[in-house]
C-alpha cells in the first residue's frame, strides 16, 4: 500500500518538477529573433566586435565607449580588425545606428525577446523617429 | 596494483597544482607573441585641445539680438527644453502644462545686477542697467559643483571643462546647490514634448537629472567651435587659458575684464570685458 502511494507521489513529483519541459513540449517555443543585417551594415561587413563577441559583450563595450568619451573625451575607437568607429550611439554615420540604421530589427527585437529593457532611448534619439 | 605512499602522492599533486597554475600564464604569453593587434581609443585628428578653456565675452558687442541669438544657438542645438513651446498633442497626449519656473537654462540672458551683484554701483553707467549680460556656467578652476556631487557625475575635465555624465546624475541637485551662479537646472519632467526641434546630433534629457553648458565639449571634439561663440558676431571668444599666445589671453592681456562673484574663489573661466 504504501509502495504504491510511494510511487504516484514520485510519478507526481516527476511530472511537477519537469512541467517547465512539458510545457515548452505542447506549446510552440518562440526561437530566438535573427539579426539581419540591414542597409549600410549589410554592404559594410566590419563589425566593431567579431559578431560571437559583440552579442555577449556589446553592452560593456558599450559603458567602456561612454566612460572614454564622457570622461577622456576619446571618441574614435580603433577597432582590432583595423577599422575606425565614431563611439557614438546615434549621431553621425559612423556610429551604431548610422550603419545599423533599424532600430527595431537592431535593438529591439532581441532586447524584447529576452525582456531587458535598457533606457539609452530616453536621452538617445534615434534619427528615423525624429524625422 | 602499485602502493603509493603518501610523500609520493604529494609529490604528483604539487606538481599538478603547479601545472595548472602555469596554464593561465603561458596562455598569455602565447596569446602574446601572435601578436594580434588590440582595439585602442583615440581622438579625432581635429580635435581642438587647450590647457583650460575659457572664454571672454566682450559687453560692448552684446545687443539683445546678439544675446538672444547665442541662446537660440545654443539651446536648440542641445535640445533644451522651451516651455513656452505649444505641446504636439498627438505626439505626447496628455501632457501637463509645464511650470516656467522650472525652466531650463544653458544660456540666457541675464539682468547686470543679477549678473555682478558686488558691482552694482550707485551710479552705474546707464547702459548697463539694460544690457542683457550673457550668462552661462563658468567652468570654474575650483568648480564647487564637482565636489558636492555624491556621484562624480558632475567633474573637471583635464582641460578645464567642467562635464557632467548624465548617465551617473541621480538628481540630488547638491551641485545646484553648491554653484553659485544657477547655471544648473534641473529636469523636473521629461523635456520631449518641449522640444520644437529636436538635433539628432545631440541627445536630450531624461527626467530627473540636471544639466548645463557643457562648453560645447562635443564640438569641440570635432574640431568645431561652440555654437554661441559662432553666433555672437565676435563678441565672444573661447580659447586656452594657459596659453599665454592664445587670442582669448591677448584679449585679456588688452582689456579690463571682471568676472562673476569672484570673491568666492572659485575662479570662473568665463571673463567680462566692460
Amino acid at each position: 500500500m504504501s509502495k504504491n502511494m510511494i510511487m504516484a507521489g514520485l510519478g507526481v513529483f516527476v511530472i511537477a518538477v519537469l512541467s517547465p519541459f512539458w510545457f515548452n513540449m505542447v506549446t510552440e517555443t518562440k526561437a530566438a529573433p535573427k539579426i539581419e543585417l540591414q542597409g549600410k551594415a549589410a554592404e559594410a561587413k566590419k563589425c566593431v566586435l567579431d559578431k560571437y563577441d559583440m552579442r555577449a559583450n556589446h553592452m560593456s563595450l558599450l559603458d567602456e565607449w561612454r566612460d572614454s568619451v564622457v570622461r577622456d573625451a576619446d571618441r574614435m575607437y580603433h577597432a582590432a580588425n583595423g577599422e575606425t568607429f565614431n563611439m557614438s550611439l546615434s549621431t553621425g554615420e559612423n556610429s551604431c545606428l548610422g550603419c545599423h540604421d533599424d532600430k527595431e530589427k537592431f535593438c529591439d527585437s532581441c532586447h524584447n525577446y529576452a525582456s531587458v529593457s535598457p533606457y539609452c532611448w530616453e536621452c538617445h534619439t534615434n534619427p528615423k523617429e525624429i524625422e | 596494483m602499485m602502493k603509493k605512499s603518501r610523500r609520493s602522492f604529494l609529490k604528483v599533486a604539487g606538481i599538478a597544482a603547479m601545472g595548472l597554475g602555469a596554464a593561465p600564464a603561458m596562455n598569455f604569453a602565447a596569446s602574446d607573441s601572435h601578436g594580434t593587434p588590440s582595439a585602442s581609443k583615440g581622438k579625432n585628428d581635429e580635435a581642438l585641445h587647450a590647457e583650460r578653456w575659457g572664454m571672454v565675452i566682450d559687453l560692448n558687442k552684446v545687443t539683445e539680438e546678439v544675446a538672444e541669438a547665442m541662446r537660440e544657438a545654443c539651446h536648440s542645438a542641445h535640445n533644451v527644453p522651451d516651455f513656452n513651446h505649444e505641446v504636439d498633442e498627438e505626439k505626447f497626449p496628455g501632457t501637463r502644462p509645464a511650470n516656467l519656473k522650472q525652466e531650463i537654462k544653458w544660456i540666457w540672458p541675464e539682468e547686470f545686477h543679477y549678473a555682478f551683484p558686488y558691482k552694482e554701483d550707485e551710479f552705474l553707467a546707464e547702459k548697463y542697467h539694460h544690457l542683457p549680460i550673457p550668462v552661462l556656467c563658468n567652468h570654474c578652476k575650483n568648480a564647487p559643483c564637482t565636489q558636492a556631487c555624491p556621484t562624480q557625475a558632475t567633474f573637471k575635465r583635464e582641460d578645464g571643462i567642467v562635464l557632467m555624465d548624465y548617465h551617473r546624475c541621480i538628481g540630488c541637485r547638491f551641485c545646484m546647490a553648491a554653484c553659485p551662479f544657477g547655471a544648473r537646472s534641473f529636469n523636473y519632467r521629461d523635456p520631449r514634448p518641449f522640444i520644437a526641434e529636436t538635433d539628432p546630433d545631440f541627445p536630450t534629457r531624461s527626467k530627473g537629472v540636471v544639466e548645463k553648458c557643457n562648453l560645447c565639449a562635443e564640438r569641440l571634439a570635432k574640431g568645431e567651435r561652440p555654437h554661441c561663440e559662432e553666433a555672437s558676431e565676435g563678441a565672444i571668444v573661447v580659447g586656452d587659458l594657459e596659453d599665454p599666445e592664445s587670442d582669448i589671453r591677448h584679449l585679456l592681456a588688452e582689456n579690463y575684464t571682471i568676472r562673476r562673484k569672484q570673491s568666492y574663489g572659485t575662479e570662473p573661466s568665463v571673463y567680462y570685458i566692460v
